[in-house]
């Protein structure tokens, strides 16, 4: 059986799941649920000075493909909306009762250093194992100057990273935004301020639909909407980017990172994980089905692990960085051709279609004798772009297979055609 | 109707029974089952299930059009190519058409519904015109050009829509009350619940330039040689009204019927459990006129129905698909048995049968022989074409023999669906006929002018 306790910027967890800062953890009675689901921490809604913020309804909207399966979740939630010390009390019963869990305290406030202060100190206070800035809120919080807007600021991240640090004894993590440019910026920041993780990513700005009969944004608040934070599996590939982009740099490398965006299963984790995050958080896939989920993520992940020989994350955690390159670094020689296996062929055209107006034109079809169709590959103008494999609904219909052309590996820094290097020649 | 039973006191329960028996074989799909099915489809590129079409409807397209949510555009693609669309929805034998060709079957998936997709989106723009919203085609300029079509089943219909939305005024010469042919006098009450032929020759009435004139039977009422003169053109879609006798003993006493007539009372009746039904019912023949009566018989409260076909049971012309569904509804199909008497005194008592076999791939008596009691007799041996009328027409295995584009021997004389050499007995390949004889009459006529000038 795999092991999969962890340590997550010092704190031990019994495993690598904790729920994300949001309702899921809004509160004892959810939190009290997710323990006994398995999960290995929260992180608690992120407080911030009372009076408490006020929401509005309704607060979601969902992207949705042909099949009805959801993409992600468009959300304009502000924090926790419940008085500061009821939260503190219930952090502090929690930790009471579940200590083997790991609590975080979320927070956030305006751009003042006693406010971040003071606040922290209380929160640290509960008893919380470490404290996460929400830097990241993309909607609503953002207006009154907190959230993204410090997020958004480099100088801003590092300061209240550092007036967290300065207060309090316990492992600071720095939530970051992705509505910015280049996470390397504010992830530096961060580390800067002192941070022990940064965590990422928080939500993505967004307009998730627009209502055609009322013409407003969804979802629709007495006929008007607003931009909001878009979570979910349409959310992880850029939070896998950014990760990687943390974990291969090699100022930030040193960071640890807590994982979020779109994980929904323990294979999502597993990726993550792979690209170098100690831990991983969990959001939205929660809000969709319920605490459950984690007995699949605990399970599927120890069974692979098993599989694969691994008893510790730290035996995989990232095994998939120094693979992550530059496309500078890529080799130009390898080269692939699409084979289609005519057995396993449904005769869609799929494969046709898409390589004919949108790629290489090198998929022909023939006429079989006896009826029905045949696809068949053009080697020498197929350029290997593997765009017919994902558009093929048969599973292994169309393999991508190496060409043994005896090339050396070459770059594109080294490549006669890199006007770079003509230059030089000359 | 000589068919009778004693009178039984016919409680409203039952009545009510019998009618909640003759409901929607396939209940129609709910939006989002739709949406979910529509998005099972691949979207193939030149589709196998297209050229499966008897009309060629673009069913990717209209598939994804369900998906997408854009319902009108869908119904147009699909009636564009097959006006009756709604018909063949219900009707079309998908299982050997559209739906055999979908590649999914080739996986290790079902195909999609194709069928049940269509009618979603067809009733839709249905009950979208019946509502008020204008008909979804328009006329082109009128030709001045006059055409008689004979027959308003799904091939005069057909061929009426076509020409008519081509610019031609079309008049419809019918002999029945009603419109629509088979569709309303001979599919399964179960494929067309609701009216739907009314409903459906209704809308598709809606682009203008149609008239029928009921009451008018092409050699009895109106003469060919008369619409030749009237008309620049006449097209035939008379269908196949005439059925095809067992020629044996005793095929006249009361209670023996032609399995189609049984059908066209039961679908003008109502309620149906008004429609005169014995209880040992014995339907001969192996097609689906014979399936869709011994149902429909079991359906009304026959206490035993039995279908006997005289060869096995893959030779059958009824699909698998429609042999099951008899077989869930309680018929006995006996096999490789062909009547030989009918017997009883005034009324039908009894049928006497003889084995056959096969020797030497032809099909003989055996010598055997056996009886079934019957007490109503349902012949559906097969429909012949009624030659009445068609004086000057030349004919090919018993039909009205037609050339390329739909041409009799008869200058301006066309034919299409059930009544020419090449039908085929699908709805849909009347509509086919209709619509193609349409654009075929349209080319000539426009060469005709082009001569003129
Ligand atoms: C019992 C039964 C069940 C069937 N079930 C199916 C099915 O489930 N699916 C399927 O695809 N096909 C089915 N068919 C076949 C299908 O109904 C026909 O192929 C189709 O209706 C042919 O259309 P048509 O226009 O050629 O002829 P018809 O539908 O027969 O229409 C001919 C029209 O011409 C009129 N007419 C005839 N003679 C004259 C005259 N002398 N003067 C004026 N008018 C005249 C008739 O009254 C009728 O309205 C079935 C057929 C039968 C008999
Ligand atoms: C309704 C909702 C409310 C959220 N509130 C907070 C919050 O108070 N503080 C915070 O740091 N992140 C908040 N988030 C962001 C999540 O913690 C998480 O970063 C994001 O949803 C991405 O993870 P996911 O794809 O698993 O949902 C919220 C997300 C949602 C959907
Ligand atoms: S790999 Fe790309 S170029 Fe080659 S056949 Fe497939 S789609 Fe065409
Ligand atoms: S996409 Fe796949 S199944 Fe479809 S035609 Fe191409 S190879 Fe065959
Ligand atoms: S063959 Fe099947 S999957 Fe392909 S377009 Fe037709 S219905 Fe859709």
């Amino acid at each position: 059986m795999a092991d999969l306790s962890c340590t997550i910027a010092g704190i031990p967890s019994i495993n690598p799941f904790w729920l994300a800062s949001a309702p899921p953890t809004d509160k004892k009675y959810n939190v009290v649920r997710a323990f006994e689901k398995g999960w290995g921490g929260v992180v608690w809604k992120t407080l911030g000075e009372d009076p408490p913020v006020v929401n509005v309804t309704s607060r979601y909207g969902l992207h949705k493909d042909f099949k009805g399966a959801t993409l992600g979740i468009n959300n304009n939630e502000l924090i926790s909306d419940r008085p500061l010390a009821v939260n503190l009390r219930e952090i502090e019963e929690c930790r009471r009762e579940w200590p083997d869990r790991v609590i975080i305290g979320s927070m956030m406030a305006v751009m003042e250093e006693r406010a971040w202060k003071d606040l922290a100190i209380r929160i640290a206070a509960a008893g919380v194992h470490g404290i996460e800035l929400n830097l990241g809120c993309p909607h609503g919080m953002c207006e009154r100057g907190m959230g993204s807007a410090i997020g958004q600021v480099p100088e801003m991240v590092e300061k209240t990273t550092r007036w967290v640090r300065e207060v309090v004894d316990i492992p600071v993590f720095t939530k970051l935004t992705p509505n910015i440019t280049d996470i390397l910026v504010p992830a530096e920041a961060a580390l800067q301020g002192g941070a022990h993780a940064v965590s990422l990513i928080n939500t993505v700005n967004s307009i998730i639909s627009v209502n055609l009969d009322h013409m407003a944004p969804n979802p629709m608040i007495d006929n008007k909407g607003t931009h909001g934070g878009y979570c979910g599996s349409a959310v992880k590939p850029i939070a896998l980017n950014m990760v990687a982009e943390i974990a291969r740099n090699h100022q930030t490398r040193d960071l640890e990172i807590s994982a979020i965006g779109g994980i929904n299963t323990w294979r999502d984790a597993a990726e993550f994980i792979a690209l170098g995050a100690s831990g991983v958080q969990v959001c939205t896939s929660a809000m969709l089905y319920g605490f459950r989920i984690v007995e699949d993520m605990i399970d599927g992940l120890s069974n692979w692990m098993d599989e694969k020989g691994y008893r510790t994350l730290d035996d995989f955690r990232g095994k998939a960085i120094p693979n992550t390159v530059n496309w500078n670094e890529l080799n130009m020689n390898f080269d692939l051709k699409a084979r289609i296996d005519e057995k396993s062929c449904i005769e869609c055209g799929r494969c046709h279609i898409a390589c004919e107006d949108t790629s290489h034109q090198a998929i022909r079809i023939e006429a079989k004798d006896g009826g029905g169709r045949r696809f068949v590959v053009i080697d020498d103008d197929c350029v290997g772009c593997n765009l017919c494999q994902h558009v093929c609904p048969v599973d292994g219909c169309i393999d991508m297979e190496e060409v043994n052309n005896g090339l050396p590996v070459l770059t594109w820094p080294d490549h006669p055609k890199n006007p770079a290097n003509k230059a030089a020649a000359e | 109707m000589t068919a009778s039973r004693p009178n039984r006191p016919s409680s409203p329960s039952r009545a009510e029974k019998i009618d909640a028996a003759f409901r929607d074989l396939h209940p129609a799909l709910t939006s989002g089952a739709a949406v979910t099915e529509a998005s099972r489809c691949l979207y193939c590129y030149d589709a196998p299930c297209i050229r499966a079409c008897p009309t060629g409807i673009d069913i990717p397209t209209f598939i994804h059009q369900i998906r997408s949510g854009n319902l009108e555009g869908s119904a147009k693609t699909i009636l564009a190519e097959n006006i009756m669309g709604g018909t063949c929805a219900r009707a079309c034998p998908t299982e050997v058409l559209c739906e055999e060709a979908c590649v999914l079957n080739k996986g290790e998936d079902k195909p999609i519904q194709i069928g049940d997709l269509q009618r979603h989106a067809v009733d839709h723009l249905i009950e979208q015109t019946h509502a008020g919203a204008p008909h979804p085609f328009q006329r082109a300029a009128a030709t001045g050009r006059s055409i008689a079509v004979v027959g308003a089943g799904p091939a005069g219909l057909a061929f009426a829509h076509r020409a008519a939305m081509l610019g031609h005024d079309i008049t419809v010469y019918e002999s029945r009350p009603k419109p629509g042919g088979l569709n309303e006098y001979g599919l399964a009450e179960y494929k067309m619940v609701d009216d739907f032929a009314q409903r459906e020759v209704a809308f598709l009435l809606g682009i203008g330039g149609i008239k029928i004139r009921h009451g008018r039977a092409l050699g009895e009422d109106i003469q060919l040689e008369a619409l030749r003169q009237a008309y620049d053109v006449v097209f035939i879609g008379i269908g196949l009204g005439g059925a095809a006798r067992l020629a044996i003993a005793g095929e006249e006493l009361d209670g023996v019927e032609d399995a189609l007539s049984f059908i066209e009372t039961l679908r003008q009746t109502k309620p149906k459990s008004k429609t005169p039904v014995g209880r040992t019912v014995v339907v001969i023949g192996g097609g689906n006129t014979a399936i869709d009566a011994a149902i429909q018989a079991k359906k009304l409260g026959a206490e035993s129905v039995t279908l006997v076909y005289r060869r096995g049971e893959d030779a059958m012309s009824a699909t698998g698909f429609e042999r099951n569904l008899a077989r869930l509804n309680d018929v006995q199909i006996r096999l490789w048995s062909r009547p030989s008497a009918i017997e009883g005194n005034g009324r039908v008592e009894s049928i006497v049968f003889e084995k056959t076999a096969l020797n030497g791939g032809r099909l003989q008596g055996t010598g055997e022989v056996y009886r079934l009691p019957a007490d109503h007799v349902l012949k559906a041996i097969g429909q012949k074409l009624r030659p009445m009328g068609l004086d000057g027409l030349a004919a090919e295995n018993g039909k009205i023999q037609i050339g390329p584009d739909y041409r009799t021997s008869l200058d301006g004389v066309y034919a299409g669906g059930d009544c020419v050499s090449t039908g085929e007995d699908l709805t849909v390949q009347a509509v086919e006929d209709g619509k193609r004889a349409a654009e075929a009459v349209h080319q000539a006529l426009a060469a005709q002018s082009v001569e003129r000038v």
